[in-house]
């Protein structure tokens, strides 16, 4: 890893600044060519400089640049961040400035890979990594952020240290047979410990979900026929005009994303278009993917018209919500009752004329996913699939060990179970080494991280 | 005078490292202080032991000798750890401290090709780092094409027992002054190891009607593959057991200062799993007493062992110790205790061939290389025998993996990842020991052995019959179905098993957990011998377990595939940590697999390694 590599490390897009990261040991000298300013071979680690990044004489940006020293850097090698001016046309053309003159574009998750190559950071902290960089709202960031700390990696360090605990007590059963100074390991012991471990890997687990409300936030779809106040309640929940609201049937003919977050949890929105039989073709696009929406959302809100009898289409609705996270919204509850439901327990009743019910609306999200509870908890999550699986993997082999303990197999033959849930976990925190994960991991990654 | 293959030390590496060059066809020289001493066994009157009785079966699987030794001069032996899982299951046996070496040497002297010399050696000829021969303590010079040394403690040795430091090896005998300075001048690291042995007592003066007794196994074992057992059941000779107390643990306490360990006069590094009485009371404090097995060493003299008791105290300290134990409180101590220091190498400067990276045609076996234990040594001197052999024939070195054999872990483990006090095998040592069993050591090592051209064909007979009469097995269980009458189902009510459909086979039955190889002989005879039947249910009851292993040996022998070209340059590879190069040039590990069990070498480490090969080396790697 001789060369030099570059990259723009914001999102591109129109923001007020973008940054571009320069990582490897030529890139102070590489800057420098193209800085006019400072001269940044003789400054101190850590520092900002202002100039300007110039093309021959032209001068191409007015620009702050932090000039970081290896090793304490993000990659441990000498990086050079230049903060430049936002927008396409003016990142692009630094960029292609520093490949010019001999840097080379980095490749998805490079950074990341470098600075877990380098030691500085373990797998998990480099999955972290590309996580707090994605991440949108606060909850996200923590638990990036604490991911980056090895928080997660000291639970697991934990788990496995239990495990390896009863494995050398296995051991020394087996190598010293007659010595009666080691714990003999029975399979009452190793049911009772197995347990424990099998409840801390479990809990482990049911966090990830609630990793992934956080990483992912809630999908919840409103549903209803057309013209219920689908679109009245998504504005009020957003208080802005997302939607577009008539009194026109079937104005919603699209999906409509909008996102708000609940205690810090993300919140997409999906406003279905009206469902109702069509023969509008256009209308019917948006009719089928409202459906799929349902069996897609993670919670569904069914907006009834107080002031109408329920229709076939609304009983249809409520069959087809049935087996599914739902809330039913009874709007419009202003005007006169003329809807007879049967008891649903998840009942909300208001109108966005007066903006009633719609706290209350929030209130049920709220508790439905124990929002108010996230953020008091540690956010100490597995966040992703590989994560989950490893986790999912190592509780098998657990869960094989107690199953065969009723099976009364040898507990040295247990061991085996216990010795791959180890080496999962040990994979998990990078401890055990797995050929081709790592290539796999960082291409993954997206670019400039 | 010259020979093609000298080994230097007779002790268990020796023995087998001399006897397969020489059956292997090459003219052998042994070279011993005292053909006394040939296999001798200064400390434990045992062989075997756990995976140490595995590391046995498998010397012999090879064609080595120590397995049909033991079988023709023990006096007791057991299966440790039968109420265990079969992975685990180890023979040891009390080996006759008389007859044992004895008995080997007859074997060496009766083994075409091979000399016995009685001498000194004390230094190495070498020509263009290549071994040109040795020269005796009387300045004598023989040469050779290879050369073995298997010195056990001798080298530069010292007994210590309180204050008392002696220039001397075990039984009094001459240490080796210079050879150990003389591999330094060579280039090899030398480092200081240290062990011990406990003191013998008079059998005459045990009182063993306090003692507790321990017996011998009452069905028949060998260590080795192609012998009849030789001895009677009944005439199995007891070992006893007795405590230490809190007296004991007192008058240790109290004398600390005065053994030689805690007294600051070792300077070796001891082993922590054989630790001395001082060891084990000083760590743990809140232990009331500790298990000692008294056993004889020999039944031509009355000297008795006392297992667990090895110490550096003087020796009117351990007068006072033993003569608090119930049972020894008159007990003569023929034999006082004592640690021994001794120079060992650095096993990091070995090819996993055991020949040394310094010198071309020198291979070292044995505590030289850092190991402790009989059978340790023994195994290695196999191996390096047998690669020396063919290293003069051109031929690629045999290297044993992980998921072979003990013999690979250990070897494996010691040019991997060094010894910094002398190593004993154990079972934990071994990540696939479900498949390096001792009931299938055959079946994994005897064809290696045919190829190798070490078994007779008399050996490799016994092997093929076992492998047919396993296969007969098998066709047996598969075709023998299980009538169900009226009688056979009230047998299996009784025991609470569910009754089998009809005609179900013996070996479908043989799946479920509850119905053993035993049981079903309770219904139906199966004529066939027991190592077979226990083989064969293994494989079926634990199929599922042998699967797991064998799906993590394909990882590893995946690693094990990708190869490193010998000439890579570390200082090329960037971004290695300076501590995982530092280990890989010195190691310098023949694949990724090796690499990655290096302690020091993180998997970052790995990586950047990998990806580097696959840069410079493309397609080869």
């Amino acid at each position: 890893m001789e060369d030099t590599i570059v990259a723009i490390s914001t999102s591109l897009g129109v923001g007020a600044i973008s940054i571009i990261r320069v990582s490897g040991n030529k890139s102070i000298s590489l800057v420098n060519s193209i800085f006019k300013g400072e001269d940044l071979e003789k400054v101190k680690s850590h520092t900002i400089h202002y100039g300007f990044i110039i093309d021959k004489e032209e001068i191409i940006d007015e620009v702050l640049v932090s000039v970081m020293l290896s090793p304490k850097t993000f990659t441990t090698e000498d990086v050079v961040e230049i903060n430049c001016h936002g927008g396409i046309a003016t990142t692009n053309r630094i960029l292609e400035l520093l490949v010019e003159n001999g840097g080379r574009l980095a490749e998805p998750g490079e950074f990341t890979k470098r600075a877990f190559l380098n030691g500085r950071i373990s797998l998990l902290e480099a999955e972290s990594v590309s996580d707090l960089i994605e991440s949108k709202s606060e909850s996200q960031r923590r638990m990036a952020i604490s991911g980056v700390n090895g928080r997660l990696t000291a639970i697991i360090k934990k788990i496995r240290e239990d495990i390896l605990n009863i494995i050398a007590n296995i051991e020394v059963n087996i190598d010293y047979p007659e010595y009666e100074d080691a714990l003999e390991i029975t399979h009452e012991y190793l049911k009772e410990k197995g347990k424990t471990i099998k409840k801390d890997l479990e809990l482990l687990l049911s966090n990830a979900k609630v990793g992934k409300l956080i990483k992912s936030g809630i999908d919840i779809a409103l549903v209803g026929r057309p013209n219920v106040g689908k679109s009245s309640i998504l504005n009020a929940l957003l208080n802005e005009e997302k939607a577009i609201v008539t009194d026109i049937s079937g104005t919603t003919r699209d999906l409509i994303e909008a996102h708000m977050t609940l205690n810090g949890i993300e919140i997409n929105l999906i406003d279905t278009a009206g469902i109702r039989e069509t023969e509008d073709v256009v209308e019917k696009i948006g009719v089928d993917k409202s459906k799929q929406i349902i069996e897609s959302a993670d919670l569904i809100i069914l907006v009834l018209n107080n002031n109408e009898e329920l229709t076939k289409e609304d009983q249809k609705l409520l069959e087809q919500i049935k087996d599914r996270k739902h809330i039913v919204f009874i709007n419009k509850d202003d005007l006169e009752t003329k809807l007879v439901l049967k008891n649903n327990l998840n009942i909300i009743k208001g109108n966005t004329k007066n903006l009633d019910g719609l706290e209350k609306l929030k209130q049920k999200i709220i508790e439905m996913y124990n929002l108010d509870q996230i953020n008091k908890k540690d956010l100490t999550y597995l966040s992703n699939i590989r994560q989950i699986n490893l986790v999912t993997e190592s509780l098998k082999s657990i869960e094989h060990s107690l199953e065969d303990i009723e099976k009364e197999i040898p507990i040295d033959m247990l061991e085996i179970h216990l010795r791959h849930a180890f080496d999962t976990l040990g994979t998990l925190i990078g401890e055990t080494y797995e050929d081709e994960l790592i290539d796999k991991l960082f291409k993954n990654f997206c670019l400039g991280k | 005078m010259k020979y093609d293959i000298i080994v230097v030390g007779g002790g268990h590496a020796g023995c087998e490292a001399a006897h397969i060059s020489a059956f292997m066809g090459k003219n052998t020289l042994l070279i011993t202080m005292n053909k006394k001493n040939i296999a001798d066994m200064p400390c434990n009157p045992s062989i075997g032991g756990t995976a140490k009785g595995v590391i046995v079966r498998d010397i012999d699987a090879l064609g080595g000798l120590m397995g049909k030794v033991a079988d023709e001069s023990h006096f007791q032996i057991k299966m440790l750890n039968s109420k265990k899982g079969p992975a685990v299951r180890s023979l040891r046996c009390q080996a006759d401290k008389t007859t044992y070496p004895k008995n080997m040497l007859k074997r060496l002297e009766s083994t075409k090709n091979l000399t016995i010399l009685e001498a000194m050696v004390e230094n190495i000829l070498v020509e263009n780092k290549k071994v040109k021969g040795i020269v005796l303590a009387n300045d004598n010079e023989i040469y050779c094409d290879s050369l073995i040394l298997t010195t056990g403690t001798y080298l530069k040795s010292n007994i210590l027992r309180g204050t008392i430091n002696i220039e001397e090896g075990p039984h009094g005998e001459a240490r080796s002054n210079f050879l150990s300075d003389n591999l330094r001048k060579l280039g090899f690291t030398i480092q200081r190891l240290k062990t011990g042995t406990p003191p013998r007592i008079k059998k005459e003066s045990i009182d063993f009607s306090v003692c507790s007794e321990e017996y011998g196994d009452t069905t028949f074992f060998t260590f080795s593959h192609d012998d009849d057992p030789k001895y009677k059941i009944e005439e199995q000779q007891k070992c006893y057991l007795v405590y230490t107390n809190e007296v004991t643990h007192q008058i240790i306490l109290d004398n600390l200062d005065k053994s030689s360990m805690y007294g600051g006069y070792v300077t070796g590094v001891g082993p922590r799993y054989c630790p001395s009485i001082e060891d084990k009371i000083v760590r743990f404090k809140d232990k009331l007493r500790h298990q000692l097995f008294l056993e004889p060493e020999s039944m031509y003299y009355d000297e008795w062992y006392i297992q667990g008791f090895s110490t550096s105290m003087p020796e009117e300290v351990q007068e006072k110790m033993v003569h608090s134990i119930k049972g020894l409180e008159k007990a003569i101590i023929t034999k006082y205790a004592y640690a021994i220091e001794y120079d060992a190498i650095d096993p990091l400067q070995l090819k996993p061939s055991l020949e040394t990276k310094i010198i071309e045609n020198l291979f070292t076996a044995g505590q030289i290389n850092g190991t402790s234990g009989y059978e340790e040594a023994a195994g290695q001197g196999l191996i390096a025998g047998i690669n020396a052999v063919r290293k003069l024939d051109n031929k690629e070195a045999f290297v044993l993996k992980r998921n072979e054999s003990y013999l690979g872990v250990l070897i494996d483990d010691l040019v991997t990842k060094g010894t910094k006090e002398p190593y004993r095998m154990l079972t934990s040592r071994a990540e696939y020991r479900l498949l390096l069993r001792h009931d299938n050591s055959d079946l994994r090592l005897r064809e290696y052995g045919h190829q190798l051209g070490t078994l007779t064909s008399q050996m490799y007979e016994n092997y093929l019959n076992h492998l047919k009469e396993i296969e007969e097995l098998k066709s047996f269980l598969k075709s023998t179905k299980l009538e169900i009458s009226d009688k056979i189902k009230t047998y299996f009510s009784e025991k609470n098993y569910s009754i089998p459909l009809n005609k179900t086979s013996l070996f479908e039955l043989l799946k479920r957990p509850e119905i053993t190889m035993e049981f079903l002989e309770s219904i139906q005879e199966i004529p066939f011998n027991e190592n077979c039947k226990e083989i064969v249910s293994i494989e079926i009851k634990y199929e599922g377990y042998i699967k797991k292993t064998e799906k993590e040996i394909e990882r590893m022998l995946k690693l094990e595939e990708k190869q490193i070209p010998i000439d890579i340059d570390y200082n090329k590879v960037k971004n290695l940590a300076s501590e995982a190069r530092q280990k890989l040039e010195t190691i310098r590990p023949l694949s990724i697999g090796q690499a990655s069990r290096i302690s020091g070498v993180n998997p970052a480490d790995i990586s950047i390694l990998t990806i580097y090969l696959k840069k410079e080396y493309g397609k080869d790697e």
